[in-house]
């Protein structure tokens, strides 16, 4: 049978509905156009149209780290090509499967800066897992199957494919499946079973062994296994920004999230750590503080996929390279064979960081100005909505208070921008998870700063019937930076007033930004309106809501270790520095 | 800092370069030496790269490479089982008075006079890198006008194949 003839812009269509792609979030313009015209008559792809490009791409991160699935963005040349860039960098940093396509201009006129040329294949080339420019129509199915290859399989990450107009237009054979030719692609998967052995030695011996888990657990589905390591072993938890939900923060082996923002338990717990069980996790600095100081006399087994992770901060005494789900499985299994169900004696170790939990709990001082406290409002929408929700948030001290004070339960219910530290990521990525599960309650948990980055997606929302919940924890103030200013700069705060308190100007006014967008507007001063909003919000589905929480501006976010600073010197309040038992001091 | 010379196999594909390059750059990594070409297989081409690293950062460059998804193989070429050249075309003014003298010294480096004009020669000069140097020290004196290099050429001694290696898999 002769195969079929498509023009590119079909080939283009039709690649991604046979690679299972039901949703795409995007902007047309002049170099894309060919491929938006087939677009329209797909009955198994869905378009949504954003209102900003950046939009589309933070809306595919949402729907790809809520779902597990691939994100899809796509945009026209030269400028729709740049505003995706902030999204592909973000999903490069937090290893998002996502693939963007972008129009690129006529074949002939690449390189004559013709009308919105911008050369996104060279832009990207450094925030990219990988990335394609094609110029021929018929090379299209093959580069598209590899895009999504690469992009969902190994360390998964964003790829970008630049298809020039000309492409787009011209006609070619369609063969499917196409001949995907990758010789210098080979993720490992499966570890080496010595270093298991090696792994599974180690932790037998440990005094002071520690979990720590960063978010590739969730990215390789391995969330049981780790339960089940961890109730073999009986060692704690520590749970990174990205990994929030891998382990339950019900379970009381979990001591929160390490880190500059870090519980005392968590941080303390790396701190005096001798065994390091690293999964899925980067020694971001975040997380270490200053490096030299860094669990010290903590022995490291660090896991990943990325074999180029393990020993780029920290050297590790057993690597091993693999995906988490089979390497946990085969540790597993080698435990329990070794173990025979006792469990390492790690008691005193428990008594020392259960003593800590005691005195160091999470906790907050209520705003001295009368204001909502923000961290009460964030514990009330957890607590409200429950884990079956999922919550994405901004960047800055609300995005710390959600992954302290909501508790996560399961994995893919915490979205939000980690490495790249995104303001504006949280909107549009609601967005997109809300679309990839409509079924879920989907909050964005934004500041007011960052709201103001990407508030155009709402009009998207109420277009589109993608009813998510903003809650605007409203400072007046872009948070983060006043706390800085507030403790290393004086309390001189240089442009971090926003003005948008009920005691200020209030430009704008977010009740009746939201308003103006279509949705549910709701202010929020007082305590006791606190409930009654959130559940109106959770009531209501007919269109996007926004809750514009008024709060004090001058809560900060404890426990904190101050930049560049060791892990030794984590503060749990301003100034208040834990004090360790007797005989633990070094 | 210590000198490596990493081989890599390549597939040939617009832009390689720009990412191998990029990486280098992007990673804090110094290139001393650059050498691209195609190999006996179409469609692969082989890049020798020496860099100047510390020790714990070669292998953090190497397994950087190796992500790159047109890189297929990245070896790190060990100085006593490698033979190694460096490729020069030198531009030495001479004269009537001096031309015996730089004629003299290319016998004796084994170089090769390959361009004759009134007041210049150009000569070509193929060896170890260090050679190559004390070449061009000896041609100093007489005024180099001008001068290019391929960049260290590469390969592993005795009958082993980097690309036969990796078509076989």
């Amino acid at each position: 049978m002769a195969n079929e003839v498509l023009t590119g812009a079909q080939a283009i269509v039709r690649s991604l509905e046979l690679l299972g792609v039901t949703d795409i979030f995007g902007l047309p313009g002049g170099a894309i156009l060919p491929t938006y015209d087939p677009l329209m008559d797909s009955t198994k792809i869905r378009h949504i149209l954003v209102r900003h490009e950046q939009g589309a791409g933070h809306a595919a991160e949402g729907y790809a780290s809520s779902s597990g699935k691939l994100g899809v963005c796509i945009a026209t040349s030269g400028p729709g090509a740049t505003n995706l860039v902030t999204a592909i960098a973000d999903a490069h940093m937090d290893s998002v499967p996502l693939l963007a396509i972008t129009g690129q201009v006529n074949s002939a006129s690449i390189g004559t800066d013709a009308f919105q040329e911008a050369d996104i294949v060279g832009i990207t080339m450094p925030i990219t897992k990988h990335s394609f420019l094609v110029t021929k129509a018929e090379d299209i199915p093959a580069t598209i199957a590899a895009a999504v290859l690469i992009a969902t399989t190994g360390r998964p990450g964003p790829v970008l494919v630049d298809i020039a107009k000309d492409a787009q237009i011209n006609k070619a054979e369609f063969i499917w499946p196409p001949k995907v030719d990758l010789p210098g692609y080979k993720p490992v998967t499966k570890p080496h079973g010595k270093q298991i052995q090696a792994a599974a030695q180690l932790i037998k011996e440990a005094k002071r062994p520690v979990l720590y888990i960063g978010g590739g657990i969730i990215r390789s589905r391995a969330n049981l296994e780790l339960l089940e390591l961890a109730k073999i072993i009986g060692a704690p938890v520590v749970t990174t920004l990205m990994a929030r939900g891998a382990f339950p923060d019900s379970d009381p082996q979990n001591l929160g999230m390490p880190g500059m923002h870090g519980t005392v338990p968590a941080v303390t717990a790396l701190q005096r750590s001798d065994l390091l069980i690293t999964l899925g996790a980067r020694f971001d600095d975040r997380v270490t503080g200053q490096v030299k100081t860094f669990a010290v006399g903590a022995k490291v087994i660090h896991v990943d996929i990325d074999p180029a992770e393990i020993g780029k901060i920290r050297f590790a005494d057993v690597p091993i390279v693999g995906d988490l789900k089979e390497v946990l499985t085969e540790l597993n299994a080698e435990l329990s064979n070794d173990l025979k169900g006792t469990k390492p004696d790690i008691a005193e170790w428990w008594s020392f960081l259960n003593d800590l939990r005691t005195r160091y709990p999470l906790g907050y001082t209520e705003p001295e100005d009368g204001k909502l406290s923000p961290q009460f409002v964030i514990s009330r929408i957890g607590e409200l909505s429950g884990p079956e929700a999922v919550f994405a948030a901004g960047v800055g001290q609300h995005q710390m208070w959600s992954a302290q004070f909501i508790k996560y339960e399961r994995p893919n219910s915490w979205l939000n921008s980690g490495g790249a530290g995104t303001m504006g990521y949280a909107v549009p990525a609601a967005m997109g998870a809300k679309v990839a599960q409509p079924e879920r309650l989907v909050w964005a948990i934004d500041g007011d700063g960052c709201f103001q980055m990407t508030n155009q997606e709402l009009a998207t929302c109420t277009l589109n019937n993608i009813p998510i919940k903003v809650a605007i924890i409203n400072n007046s103030s872009l948070g983060m930076v006043r706390q800085w200013q507030t403790l290393f700069y004086n309390s001189r705060y240089s442009n971090t007033d926003l003005n948008t308190g009920t005691d200020t100007v209030m430009v704008p006014d977010f009740v009746k930004l939201a308003e103006a967008y279509g949705c549910l507007g709701i202010r929020v001063e007082k305590v006791e309106e606190v409930d009654a909003a959130i559940k109106l919000a959770m009531e209501t589905n007919d269109r996007p809501v926004v809750i514009d929480f008024i709060v004090g501006r001058d809560a900060m976010v404890w426990p904190m270790v101050p930049a560049g600073l060791s892990n030794d010197a984590v503060q749990f309040a301003r100034d208040e520095r834990p004090v360790w038992e007797e005989g633990e001091e070094e | 800092m210590s000198q490596h010379v990493l081989s890599l196999l390549v597939e040939d594909r617009p832009g390689l370069l720009t990412r191998v390059a990029g990486l280098f750059a992007r990673r804090g990594f110094n290139i001393e030496s650059l050498a691209v070409g195609t190999t006996e297989v179409e469609g692969l081409s082989r890049i020798t790269v020496v860099v100047s690293v510390e020790g714990l950062p070669l292998e953090q460059v190497t397994k950087q490479l190796n992500k790159l998804i047109n890189v297929i193989k990245v070896v790190e070429l060990e100085p006593e089982t490698t033979v190694e050249r460096d490729h020069m075309l030198i531009k030495v003014r001479t004269d009537a008075a001096t031309r015996s003298q730089v004629l003299e010294a290319v016998t004796l480096f084994r170089a090769r006079v390959i361009d004759v004009a009134s007041d210049a020669l150009i000569i070509e000069v193929t060896g170890e890198t260090a050679k190559c140097q004390a070449f061009i020290k000896v041609l100093e004196p007489f005024g180099i006008k001008e001068l290019v290099q391929s960049g260290v050429l590469a390969i592993g001694r005795g009958s082993k194949s980097i690309t036969e290696k990796i078509l076989k898999q």
